[in-house]
């Protein structure tokens, strides 16, 4: 299954900030982190992460720092901000919405379904 | 054996950077950032079991297209390369074609503005005569509507657009010439002032292709502002230069050119220019981009520097402002370059850097402008009480008020940046939102304030 990429467009920040939320991360190893957390179906190309982190550094969602870990290469760590925490609370929030709203139309659909089908048939 | 595919990787992952190198999009951080990421692949894929060039292979077509990548990163940092217009265009379009049309049609706005001048000419209306007052009123007709149909074209706007365009400069046409302005009233001289200041904004919406609700595009104009601020006041100096020559030249052999000049060259040439500076500043920005935002930094410290000097000298004397009425139109002035600095430096400045000690001394020199302006302020009312609202009066009260506002959240909000509790953003975002002020304040100085004082 392939998610369409407005979706995956639309779940990539809450996802980064809920990633951060946990604790500071780099680039490399949030994407992973998508990769596990969504069983390896939410795949993003790997360079478009960044300019999405970027984006969260300027809007103030997030920090960044250069560290060079004891016998490592120098790598940009993203920590959330007190602001992120209130975007990614905001953002939960509406996901929770859309994900009830939807919850509640695949319920009725599926109420609907046995009546539904003959009247296509018969339609045909 | 291992040693050669090591090195092999090496030279891989080092041409792959000068690729990187090779996009003004991507800075030195972003492409380290990067290569970190593409390192961090390349290890894990070796570790599984692949090659060393295989892995590479997959790593850097996990990464995406360089073109994509690099789109991205502009739209994200369009600061960077402000002219992002080119984004929406296809990467290989024939850029030489293109650009040979844009001079074309660059040159043929210009040439419209040039002639615009003259036409009132035809119709007996003298420029160094009786009609100064005439042109005084029109000055921003003849240039801005070419300048904004010549962003109109190359911006490829709708039709909506160009009718907003077109009806608010025939809105302004109408206020400067409708009204029974006498040419030595004041209200003719409020208009000489903001019509030209209402019609920049409006070439603004044709600048941003009518996309004017964009923030990220409205930073684009106040940059273009600036910019083109430079350029003409260069053509402008080399403008008088060839002036002096002309003149002196024909003296030289006996004729008289000065006629020449000051009917033709002068007024045709500073038309022309204001389309010249604007082509200028989208066909070559990139070699001067470095140079508004070293003046920024040149001339923040040395305004801050004479601002609180100005401050202590008031407090050592003991002397308030002279409410002479020159002086506070100097004022007014001073606020307006403090503010123009402000904003220059907010649109130039890399929005991800940590507040440092130029952006201290830029809260200084926003709090110095504020202290002064509240001064002004008090003297314009002191001037009010005492003589009574007339039409200048009023335009600087409402400019002081709406300086003061804005220098006074702007004040606030760089506090908090400069202490790390806010996103420089918002900064952006409260002087891109402002910019709706200015409109209305020009506007309304242009369309109301004529009728209400009775023309005086």
């Amino acid at each position: 299954m392939r998610i369409t990429k407005d979706l995956v467009a639309a779940s990539a920040t809450p996802l980064v900030l809920g990633i951060l939320a946990e604790g500071e991360s780099y680039g490399y190893a949030i994407l992973k982190q998508v990769n596990e957390l969504s069983g390896g179906q939410l795949e993003w190309t790997d360079g478009l992460l960044y300019p999405l982190l970027h984006r969260l550094e300027r809007l103030g969602h997030v920090d960044s720092a250069w560290e060079t870990p004891p016998g490592g290469r120098r790598r940009k760590y993203y920590r959330i901000t007190d602001q992120g925490r209130a975007e990614l609370a905001e953002q939960r929030r509406q996901w929770a919405a859309v994900v009830d709203a939807l919850r509640g139309v695949w319920s009725t659909t599926q109420s609907i379904k046995p009546i539904m089908a003959p009247a296509w048939e018969a339609g045909r | 054996m291992t040693v050669d595919r090591d090195n092999d990787l090496e030279g891989q992952i080092t041409e792959w950077r000068a690729y990187m190198h090779r996009r003004r999009e991507l800075h030195h951080t972003d492409a380290e950032e990067l290569e970190d990421h593409l390192r961090s692949r390349i290890t894990e894929l070796t570790e599984a079991g692949l090659r060393a060039d295989e892995a590479f292979l997959i790593a850097v077509k996990r990464m995406g297209s360089l073109d994509e990548l690099s789109r991205e990163f502009a739209r994200e940092h369009s600061e960077r390369l402000w002219k992002q217009l080119v984004l929406p265009r296809e990467p290989d379009a024939p850029a030489a074609a293109r650009s040979r049309r844009e001079l074309l049609v660059m040159v043929l706005c210009a040439a419209v503005a040039a002639l615009a001048i003259k036409v009132p000419g035809w119709f007996g209306l003298d420029m160094s005569g009786d009609d100064a007052g005439f042109y005084a009123r029109n000055v921003s007709l003849f240039a801005l509507p070419a300048l904004a149909a010549y962003f109109a074209w190359q911006r490829r706007v709708g039709l909506r657009v160009i009718a907003v365009l077109a009806l608010l400069f025939i809105l302004g046409a109408v206020a400067a010439n409708a009204y029974p302005l006498a040419d030595d009233s004041q209200t003719t001289v409020l208009t000489a002032i903001h019509l030209p200041l209402a019609l920049w904004l409006v070439v603004g919406v044709a600048y941003v292709g009518g996309d004017w609700r964009s923030d990220r595009r409205r930073m684009d104009f106040i940059r273009f502002t600036g910019e083109w601020l430079i350029y003409f006041s260069l053509i402008g100096l080399g403008g008088g230069v060839l002036m002096a020559f002309t003149m002196g030249t024909f003296r030289a052999i006996g004729l008289d050119a000065e006629g020449f000049v000051q009917s033709w060259l002068l007024p045709c040439g500073a038309m022309a220019a204001v389309i010249v500076s604007a082509w200028l500043v989208e066909a070559k920005q990139s070699v001067i981009e470095n140079m508004a935002p070293v003046l920024t930094r040149v001339f923040t410290p040395l305004f801050a520097a004479t601002l609180l000097a100005f401050l202590v000298a008031i407090i050592w004397t003991n002397n308030g402002i002279d409410v002479e009425r020159d002086a506070l139109i100097l004022f007014d002035l001073l606020l307006v370059i403090v503010l123009g600095l402000l904003l220059y430096a907010i649109s130039a400045r890399d929005l991800a850097a940590r507040p440092g000690l130029f952006d201290r001394l830029q809260l200084a020199l926003v709090v110095s402008a504020l202290i002064i302006d509240v001064m002004v302020l008090l003297a314009i009312t002191g001037r009010i009480t005492e003589w009574g609202f007339s039409p200048n009066k009023t335009a600087a009260l409402g400019e002081n008020v709406i300086l003061l506002t804005n220098l006074a959240w702007s004040a606030w909000l760089f506090l908090g940046f400069v202490r790390g509790r806010m996103p420089f953003a918002r900064l952006e975002h409260w002087q891109t939102r402002y910019m709706i002020v200015y409109a209305v304040w020009a506007w309304t100085v242009v369309l109301v304030f004529p009728p209400v004082f009775d023309f005086a």
